[in-house]
Parts: C-alpha cells; sequence; structure tokens
C-alpha cells in the first residue's frame, strides 16, 4: 500500500513520537538554498579591502586569527552578513504568509502598503520630532503596524477577502506615497537626504548589538508560527473547505498578519524597507521546489539568501562606493515583476 | 457503469418511525447580517440514511446546510450534534464527526489529487503526527471509494469536471466521520457524470454506513437516490419524508408552482414528476 504522490515522498516515522510526509524534492531545493546562502556569507566575509584568504576567515570564525583578522570578520563584517540572512529569512516567510492568504503571487507586505506606511512612520519622526536612530525604528514599526490595521480593517467585511485586501493595499499605499514626497518636500536638506537615505534600506554598519536583537525577535515569531504552517494551506481551499476541515479561519487569518506584518516590521526596523525580497522568495521558492501552495519553510530560505547575495553585490559592484542594498534588490524585484507580467499574459 | 439500485425496505425494526438522529436544528432563524432567510426549521437528519434537500432557488436549502455544518451560527435556534450544541464544540471535534464539501472549493494550482485528498486528515493531525500509517489507509481507502486511486498522481487542474469533484469528494471521505454532507455536487456536471455521483452517495451510505446530506436541484434524482427528502420553499420546510408517501402533484405545484403529474418511476420505482403540457 503506497500512494502515488506523482513525485518522490517518504514517510518519516517513529511510532508514537512522530510522523511526516518528507517531500524528497522540497527537502533537496531547501538543503541547496541553504547552502548556497552559507558560501555566499563566506564570500561576504572574505572580499573587502581587507585581504584575507578563505582559510583565515574560516579559522576565525571557528574561534582562530589574529586581532585584525578578528576585528574585521567578526566584528565588521560577520554581523551584516548575518543579518542578511536574518532578514532575508524574515522577509520570504512574510511574503509567503501573504501570497497564501491572497492566493495571489503580488500579495506581499511592500504591495498591501506596510512599507509606504513604515516610510511615513519614519518621516514623522524625523521631520516632525528630529528623531535618531531609535526613533525611526519606532516610527517605522508603528507606521508600518498602523497602516497594516487600517487596510485589515477597510478591508473587512464579513471576513477578509485576498484580492480586498491587494486593492484596499494599494490604495492605502497610494495616499500614503504622495504624503510622503509632501514630508521630504517640506522638510530641510539635511532631514530630507537622510529620510531619503533611510528609504532605500541598507545593511550598512550593522552591528552584533542588531544582530542579537533582530535574531531573537525573528526566532520569537517564527516559532509563534508553528502551529498556523499546517493550517495555512488549508486556507487557501477558500474559507468554507478550511472551516469544514476544522481551521478557525478568522482568527487564524488574523493571527497569520499580525505575525506576518511582525516580520516585516522588524525587518524594516532594523534596515529600512527592502523591497521585492518578500514579493520574490515565495514564487521562486514555490516554482523550484513544485510546492503546491507557497510553503515558508522554502521561503524562508530563498529569502536569506536572495538578501545575502543582494547586500553582497551592493557592497562590492561599485566598491569601495557602496550601494543601499534596497537598491539591488528593487533592480532584481523589477526583472522578476517583468517575467511574472510576460509569464501571466503569455498563460493568457 | 452502474450498480443495480439495493432499496432498503421504509421503516423496520432497527429503524423506528422517529430516526435516531445525531444532527438535528432546533428553531433555526438563520439569515445573513440583518438579512433573515429562514426562521422556526426544525429537522432531524436520520441516520445511516440519503437525505436529499430540494426546493426552489434561493429557497435556503444551502444556508440549512451551512447552519447544520456551523458554517452559519443560527441567530436563534440550536443545531446539535450528538446531543451537544456544534457552536460549542472544538472545531476540529466537529470535523472529526462531519464532514462538509462546501459549494465552491478552491483547489491551490499545482496541487496533486493525492495531496488534495490528504488534506481531508487536517482534523486528525497532530503537530508532530502528520502522517501515521492511519492517515495513510484514510486516504488510500477514500481514493479507492471514489475511484480515484488512478488519478493519485496528476494535476488536480488537468482533471474534467466530474473527475475533480470525484477528488473533492475524496478528500472529505478522508476525513472518515459518519456524517458527510454535499452542497449542490451536481451542479455544473453532465448527466452521466451526476448519476456517477448520486451512485458514489448510495454506496457511501449503503456499503460504508455513512449518514448522507446532499441538497440536489433535480427533483427526479432526489427522489430516486434519497431515503429522505427534505422540501423547501421561500426559507421554510413544506414537507420532509420517504419519497413516495410525500410527493404529490399538490406539493410540486405549491413548491415550484409547477403544473404536474407525478408516475411511478419505471426504472426504479420512486415518484417521477412530469411537467404539464
Amino acid at each position: 500500500m503506497s500512494i502515488d504522490f506523482g513525485r518522490p515522498v517518504l514517510p518519516l516515522r517513529i511510532r508514537g513520537a512522530f510522523s511526516f510526509r518528507l517531500d524528497v524534492r522540497v527537502t533537496a531545493v531547501v538543503g541547496l538554498l541553504l547552502a548556497a546562502a552559507v558560501i555566499t556569507t563566506l564570500v561576504a566575509l572574505v572580499l573587502g579591502d581587507y585581504d584575507i584568504t578563505v582559510w583565515r576567515v574560516v579559522q576565525t570564525v571557528f574561534g582562530g586569527g589574529d586581532a585584525w583578522d578578528r576585528r574585521v570578520v567578526i566584528d565588521r563584517r560577520m554581523p551584516r552578513a548575518l543579518l542578511a540572512l536574518i532578514l532575508g529569512a524574515a522577509l520570504g516567510v512574510s511574503g509567503a504568509i501573504f501570497q497564501s492568504l491572497t492566493r495571489n503571487p503580488l500579495g506581499s507586505p511592500d504591495v498591501i502598503g506596510f512599507n509606504t506606511g513604515a516610510y511615513t512612520g519614519v518621516l514623522v519622526i524625523m521631520v516632525l520630532f528630529g528623531g535618531e536612530h531609535m526613533g525611526t525604528a519606532w516610527g517605522a514599526l508603528i507606521g508600518g503596524i498602523v497602516t497594516a490595521l487600517l487596510v485589515y480593517l477597510l478591508a473587512f467585511k464579513r471576513g477578509v477577502q485576498g484580492f480586498r485586501l491587494i486593492i484596499v493595499g494599494i490604495a492605502v499605499s497610494a495616499v500614503l506615497a504622495s504624503f510622503n514626497t509632501w514630508m521630504i518636500l517640506t522638510a530641510d536638506l539635511d532631514t530630507a537626504m537622510s529620510a531619503a537615505v533611510w528609504g532605500t534600506g541598507s545593511l550598512d554598519g550593522a552591528e552584533w548589538g542588531e544582530v542579537r536583537s533582530a535574531g531573537l525577535s525573528v526566532a520569537l515569531v517564527l516559532v509563534l508560527l508553528i502551529p498556523f504552517a499546517t493550517r495555512m494551506p488549508m486556507m487557501e481551499m477558500g474559507d468554507d473547505t478550511a472551516r469544514a476541515l476544522g481551521v478557525r479561519t478568522e482568527p487564524t487569518r488574523l493571527a497569520l498578519i499580525v505575525l506576518g506584518v511582525a516580520l516585516t516590521a522588524l525587518a524594516t526596523a532594523a534596515a529600512g524597507p527592502i523591497a521585492f525580497v518578500a514579493l520574490a522568495a515565495p514564487q521562486l521558492a514555490k516554482r523550484l521546489a513544485r510546492t503546491d501552495s507557497v510553503a515558508m519553510v522554502p521561503a524562508a530560505a530563498m529569502g536569506a539568501l536572495l538578501l545575502a547575495v543582494s547586500d553582497l553585490i551592493a557592497q562590492r559592484l561599485f566598491a569601495p562606493t557602496q550601494l543601499p542594498v534596497g537598491i539591488v534588490t528593487v533592480s532584481i524585484g523589477g526583472v522578476y515583476l517583468l517575467w511574472l507580467l510576460a509569464r501571466e499574459a503569455s498563460r493568457q | 457503469m452502474r450498480s443495480p439500485r439495493l432499496r432498503r425496505s421504509v421503516p423496520d425494526a432497527a429503524h423506528p418511525t422517529a430516526a435516531p438522529t445525531r444532527l438535528s436544528g432546533q428553531n433555526l432563524t438563520l439569515g445573513y447580517d440583518k438579512r433573515v432567510i429562514s426562521e422556526n426549521l426544525n429537522l432531524d437528519v436520520p441516520d445511516g440514511r440519503v437525505t436529499a434537500i430540494i426546493g426552489p432557488n434561493a429557497c435556503g436549502k444551502s444556508t440549512l446546510l451551512r447552519a447544520l455544518s456551523r458554517l452559519l451560527r443560527p441567530s436563534t435556534g440550536t443545531v446539535l450534534l450528538d446531543g451537544a450544541e456544534i457552536n460549542t464544540l472544538p472545531a476540529k471535534e466537529v470535523a472529526r464527526r462531519l464532514g462538509l464539501l462546501p459549494q465552491t472549493s478552491i483547489a491551490p494550482d499545482g496541487i496533486r489529487v493525492a495531496d488534495l485528498v490528504a488534506r481531508g486528515r487536517f482534523p486528525h493531525q497532530h503537530l508532530i503526527q502528520q502522517w501515521t500509517p492511519e492517515d495513510e489507509r484514510a486516504v488510500v481507502d477514500a481514493m479507492t471509494a471514489t475511484r480515484t486511486d488512478e488519478l493519485s498522481g496528476r494535476l488536480v487542474d488537468e482533471l474534467s469536471g466530474g473527475q475533480r469533484q470525484r477528488v473533492w469528494i475524496a478528500m472529505v471521505l478522508a476525513q472518515q466521520t459518519d456524517l458527510v454532507l454535499f452542497d449542490e455536487p451536481t451542479t455544473y456536471l453532465d448527466i452521466t457524470h451526476q448519476v456517477e455521483l448520486l451512485d458514489l452517495f448510495t454506496r457511501l451510505n449503503r456499503e460504508l454506513g455513512r449518514t448522507v446530506v446532499v441538497v440536489l436541484h433535480e427533483l427526479n434524482q432526489a427522489f430516486r437516490y434519497a431515503d429522505h427528502v427534505v422540501v423547501m420553499k421561500d426559507g421554510s420546510i413544506v414537507a420532509q419524508g420517504a419519497p413516495a408517501e410525500i410527493v404529490t402533484p399538490e406539493l410540486i405545484e405549491q413548491v415550484y408552482r409547477l403544473p404536474c403529474r407525478i408516475i411511478d418511476d419505471p426504472e426504479s420505482h420512486t415518484p417521477l414528476v412530469i411537467p404539464k403540457v
């Protein structure tokens, strides 16, 4: 008695303890993505003005190396590389959540207005209160969450439907975007400049403190997400079907939105708005792993790899001039969006 | 391929006239927001039988089915499942006793048949028990019963309407509930596939002992396949009982405003509605 799933699937069981169905391709894809992310990270630790060999970097990472090596690799390069992995994974999962909820490859926190709202929060702090680093982080968090809440409430009509969420999100972010432009125009030059810098999203100058706080909080949200990971694919079959199967849809949806927004909020607070990772990672992962729904784990691995690669490009492309990573992800994302549109067009 | 109809004789010793029921609605007022659709509905779903709910469009058939399956909370009255108010039971607990195929279900693009059927196991699964031997057996049984086993590895998107509907039914069967409810499952299917599904429901009932409740459009199919028929009009239940006992030209004319004759279906010996010219 074995079921033909149309692809290799392994049951993974220890009687009385656990039982899972392991999709061989998904596991392999996640493994490869993680391996690629590790290699990219290693490259990011090696490349730079300070000449160092791969072998010395490996030694340094595992506790060896001289004081200079440690200073450059551990104190300078490593926080930035790790932060890229952590925030990339967070954005990937966040995108997977919104695309699953809206059943739409365009449903991502960027499209739903979160980033624009976070930017509005930062502008309010910078222009009206002349805020510092911590101030802008809080501004981003509050701005983004308030916007997400607003979009959710405006889209609410006997429950929230995916398509309405996207349309309302686009409308709200259009309003906020023009408000943002007006704020920048009214601000004095210095404030406008630093607001614009924040608005591109950058990992430059990341420190261990940020890595620790971002890592812990992202890990916490991911743990909270575990019970919802199996409900998410159920919700994709429509509310009636999900409820018939025993999913309490409205509380589940609210929890998924809150946790999804929290992941984007953490990333935005740490690095500014980084566009397109949340949009592209889940879909690219879905196509590579050939999963039936957008799945969180492959999306996390893909997100981590995408942001790590993007940040490597941002650092090295015009070195010593540093690009904000947000510029790189926007460029890559633009190509992705064109491909997506062309594909959808050729389908019809 | 059609199996000969296995008719069960009306009330016997094991099934007295007051049929035992695990699922019932009492004094239900149903509606959406402020709009009331049904008032004062009373219904006992007879155990181990096939019940068909029929009536003209917008008479509240589907609304009643949604209430019975706790998709819609009644404004007043209660739906009882095994003696308990259905809305007070844990969602997964209900889903282990009562299965429902709603009117519209969305198959995620790129999903394969076996994966979709396996999703019916959700109410039986836990965080670290995602694919037990019991899950596997239930999926195999559900696919065998619906003859979807040969489609197992295929993409749901590539299937015909009739095949797809059988796959959805397999998903509901994989839930392994004694009670199964179907909301207009034959809509959009041609006559061959309609009959195929109705035969499947009969087999579910006769061979697997499931209690089946199905909302149907086609009167003669309902009378042929159901043991118990619930006739609705304008939100009320006008008549219910065995087709042979309740179906009269007056009832059909009252409910559908359609002058007709009732003759004996020469194949199944159930009432057959013939509209007058």
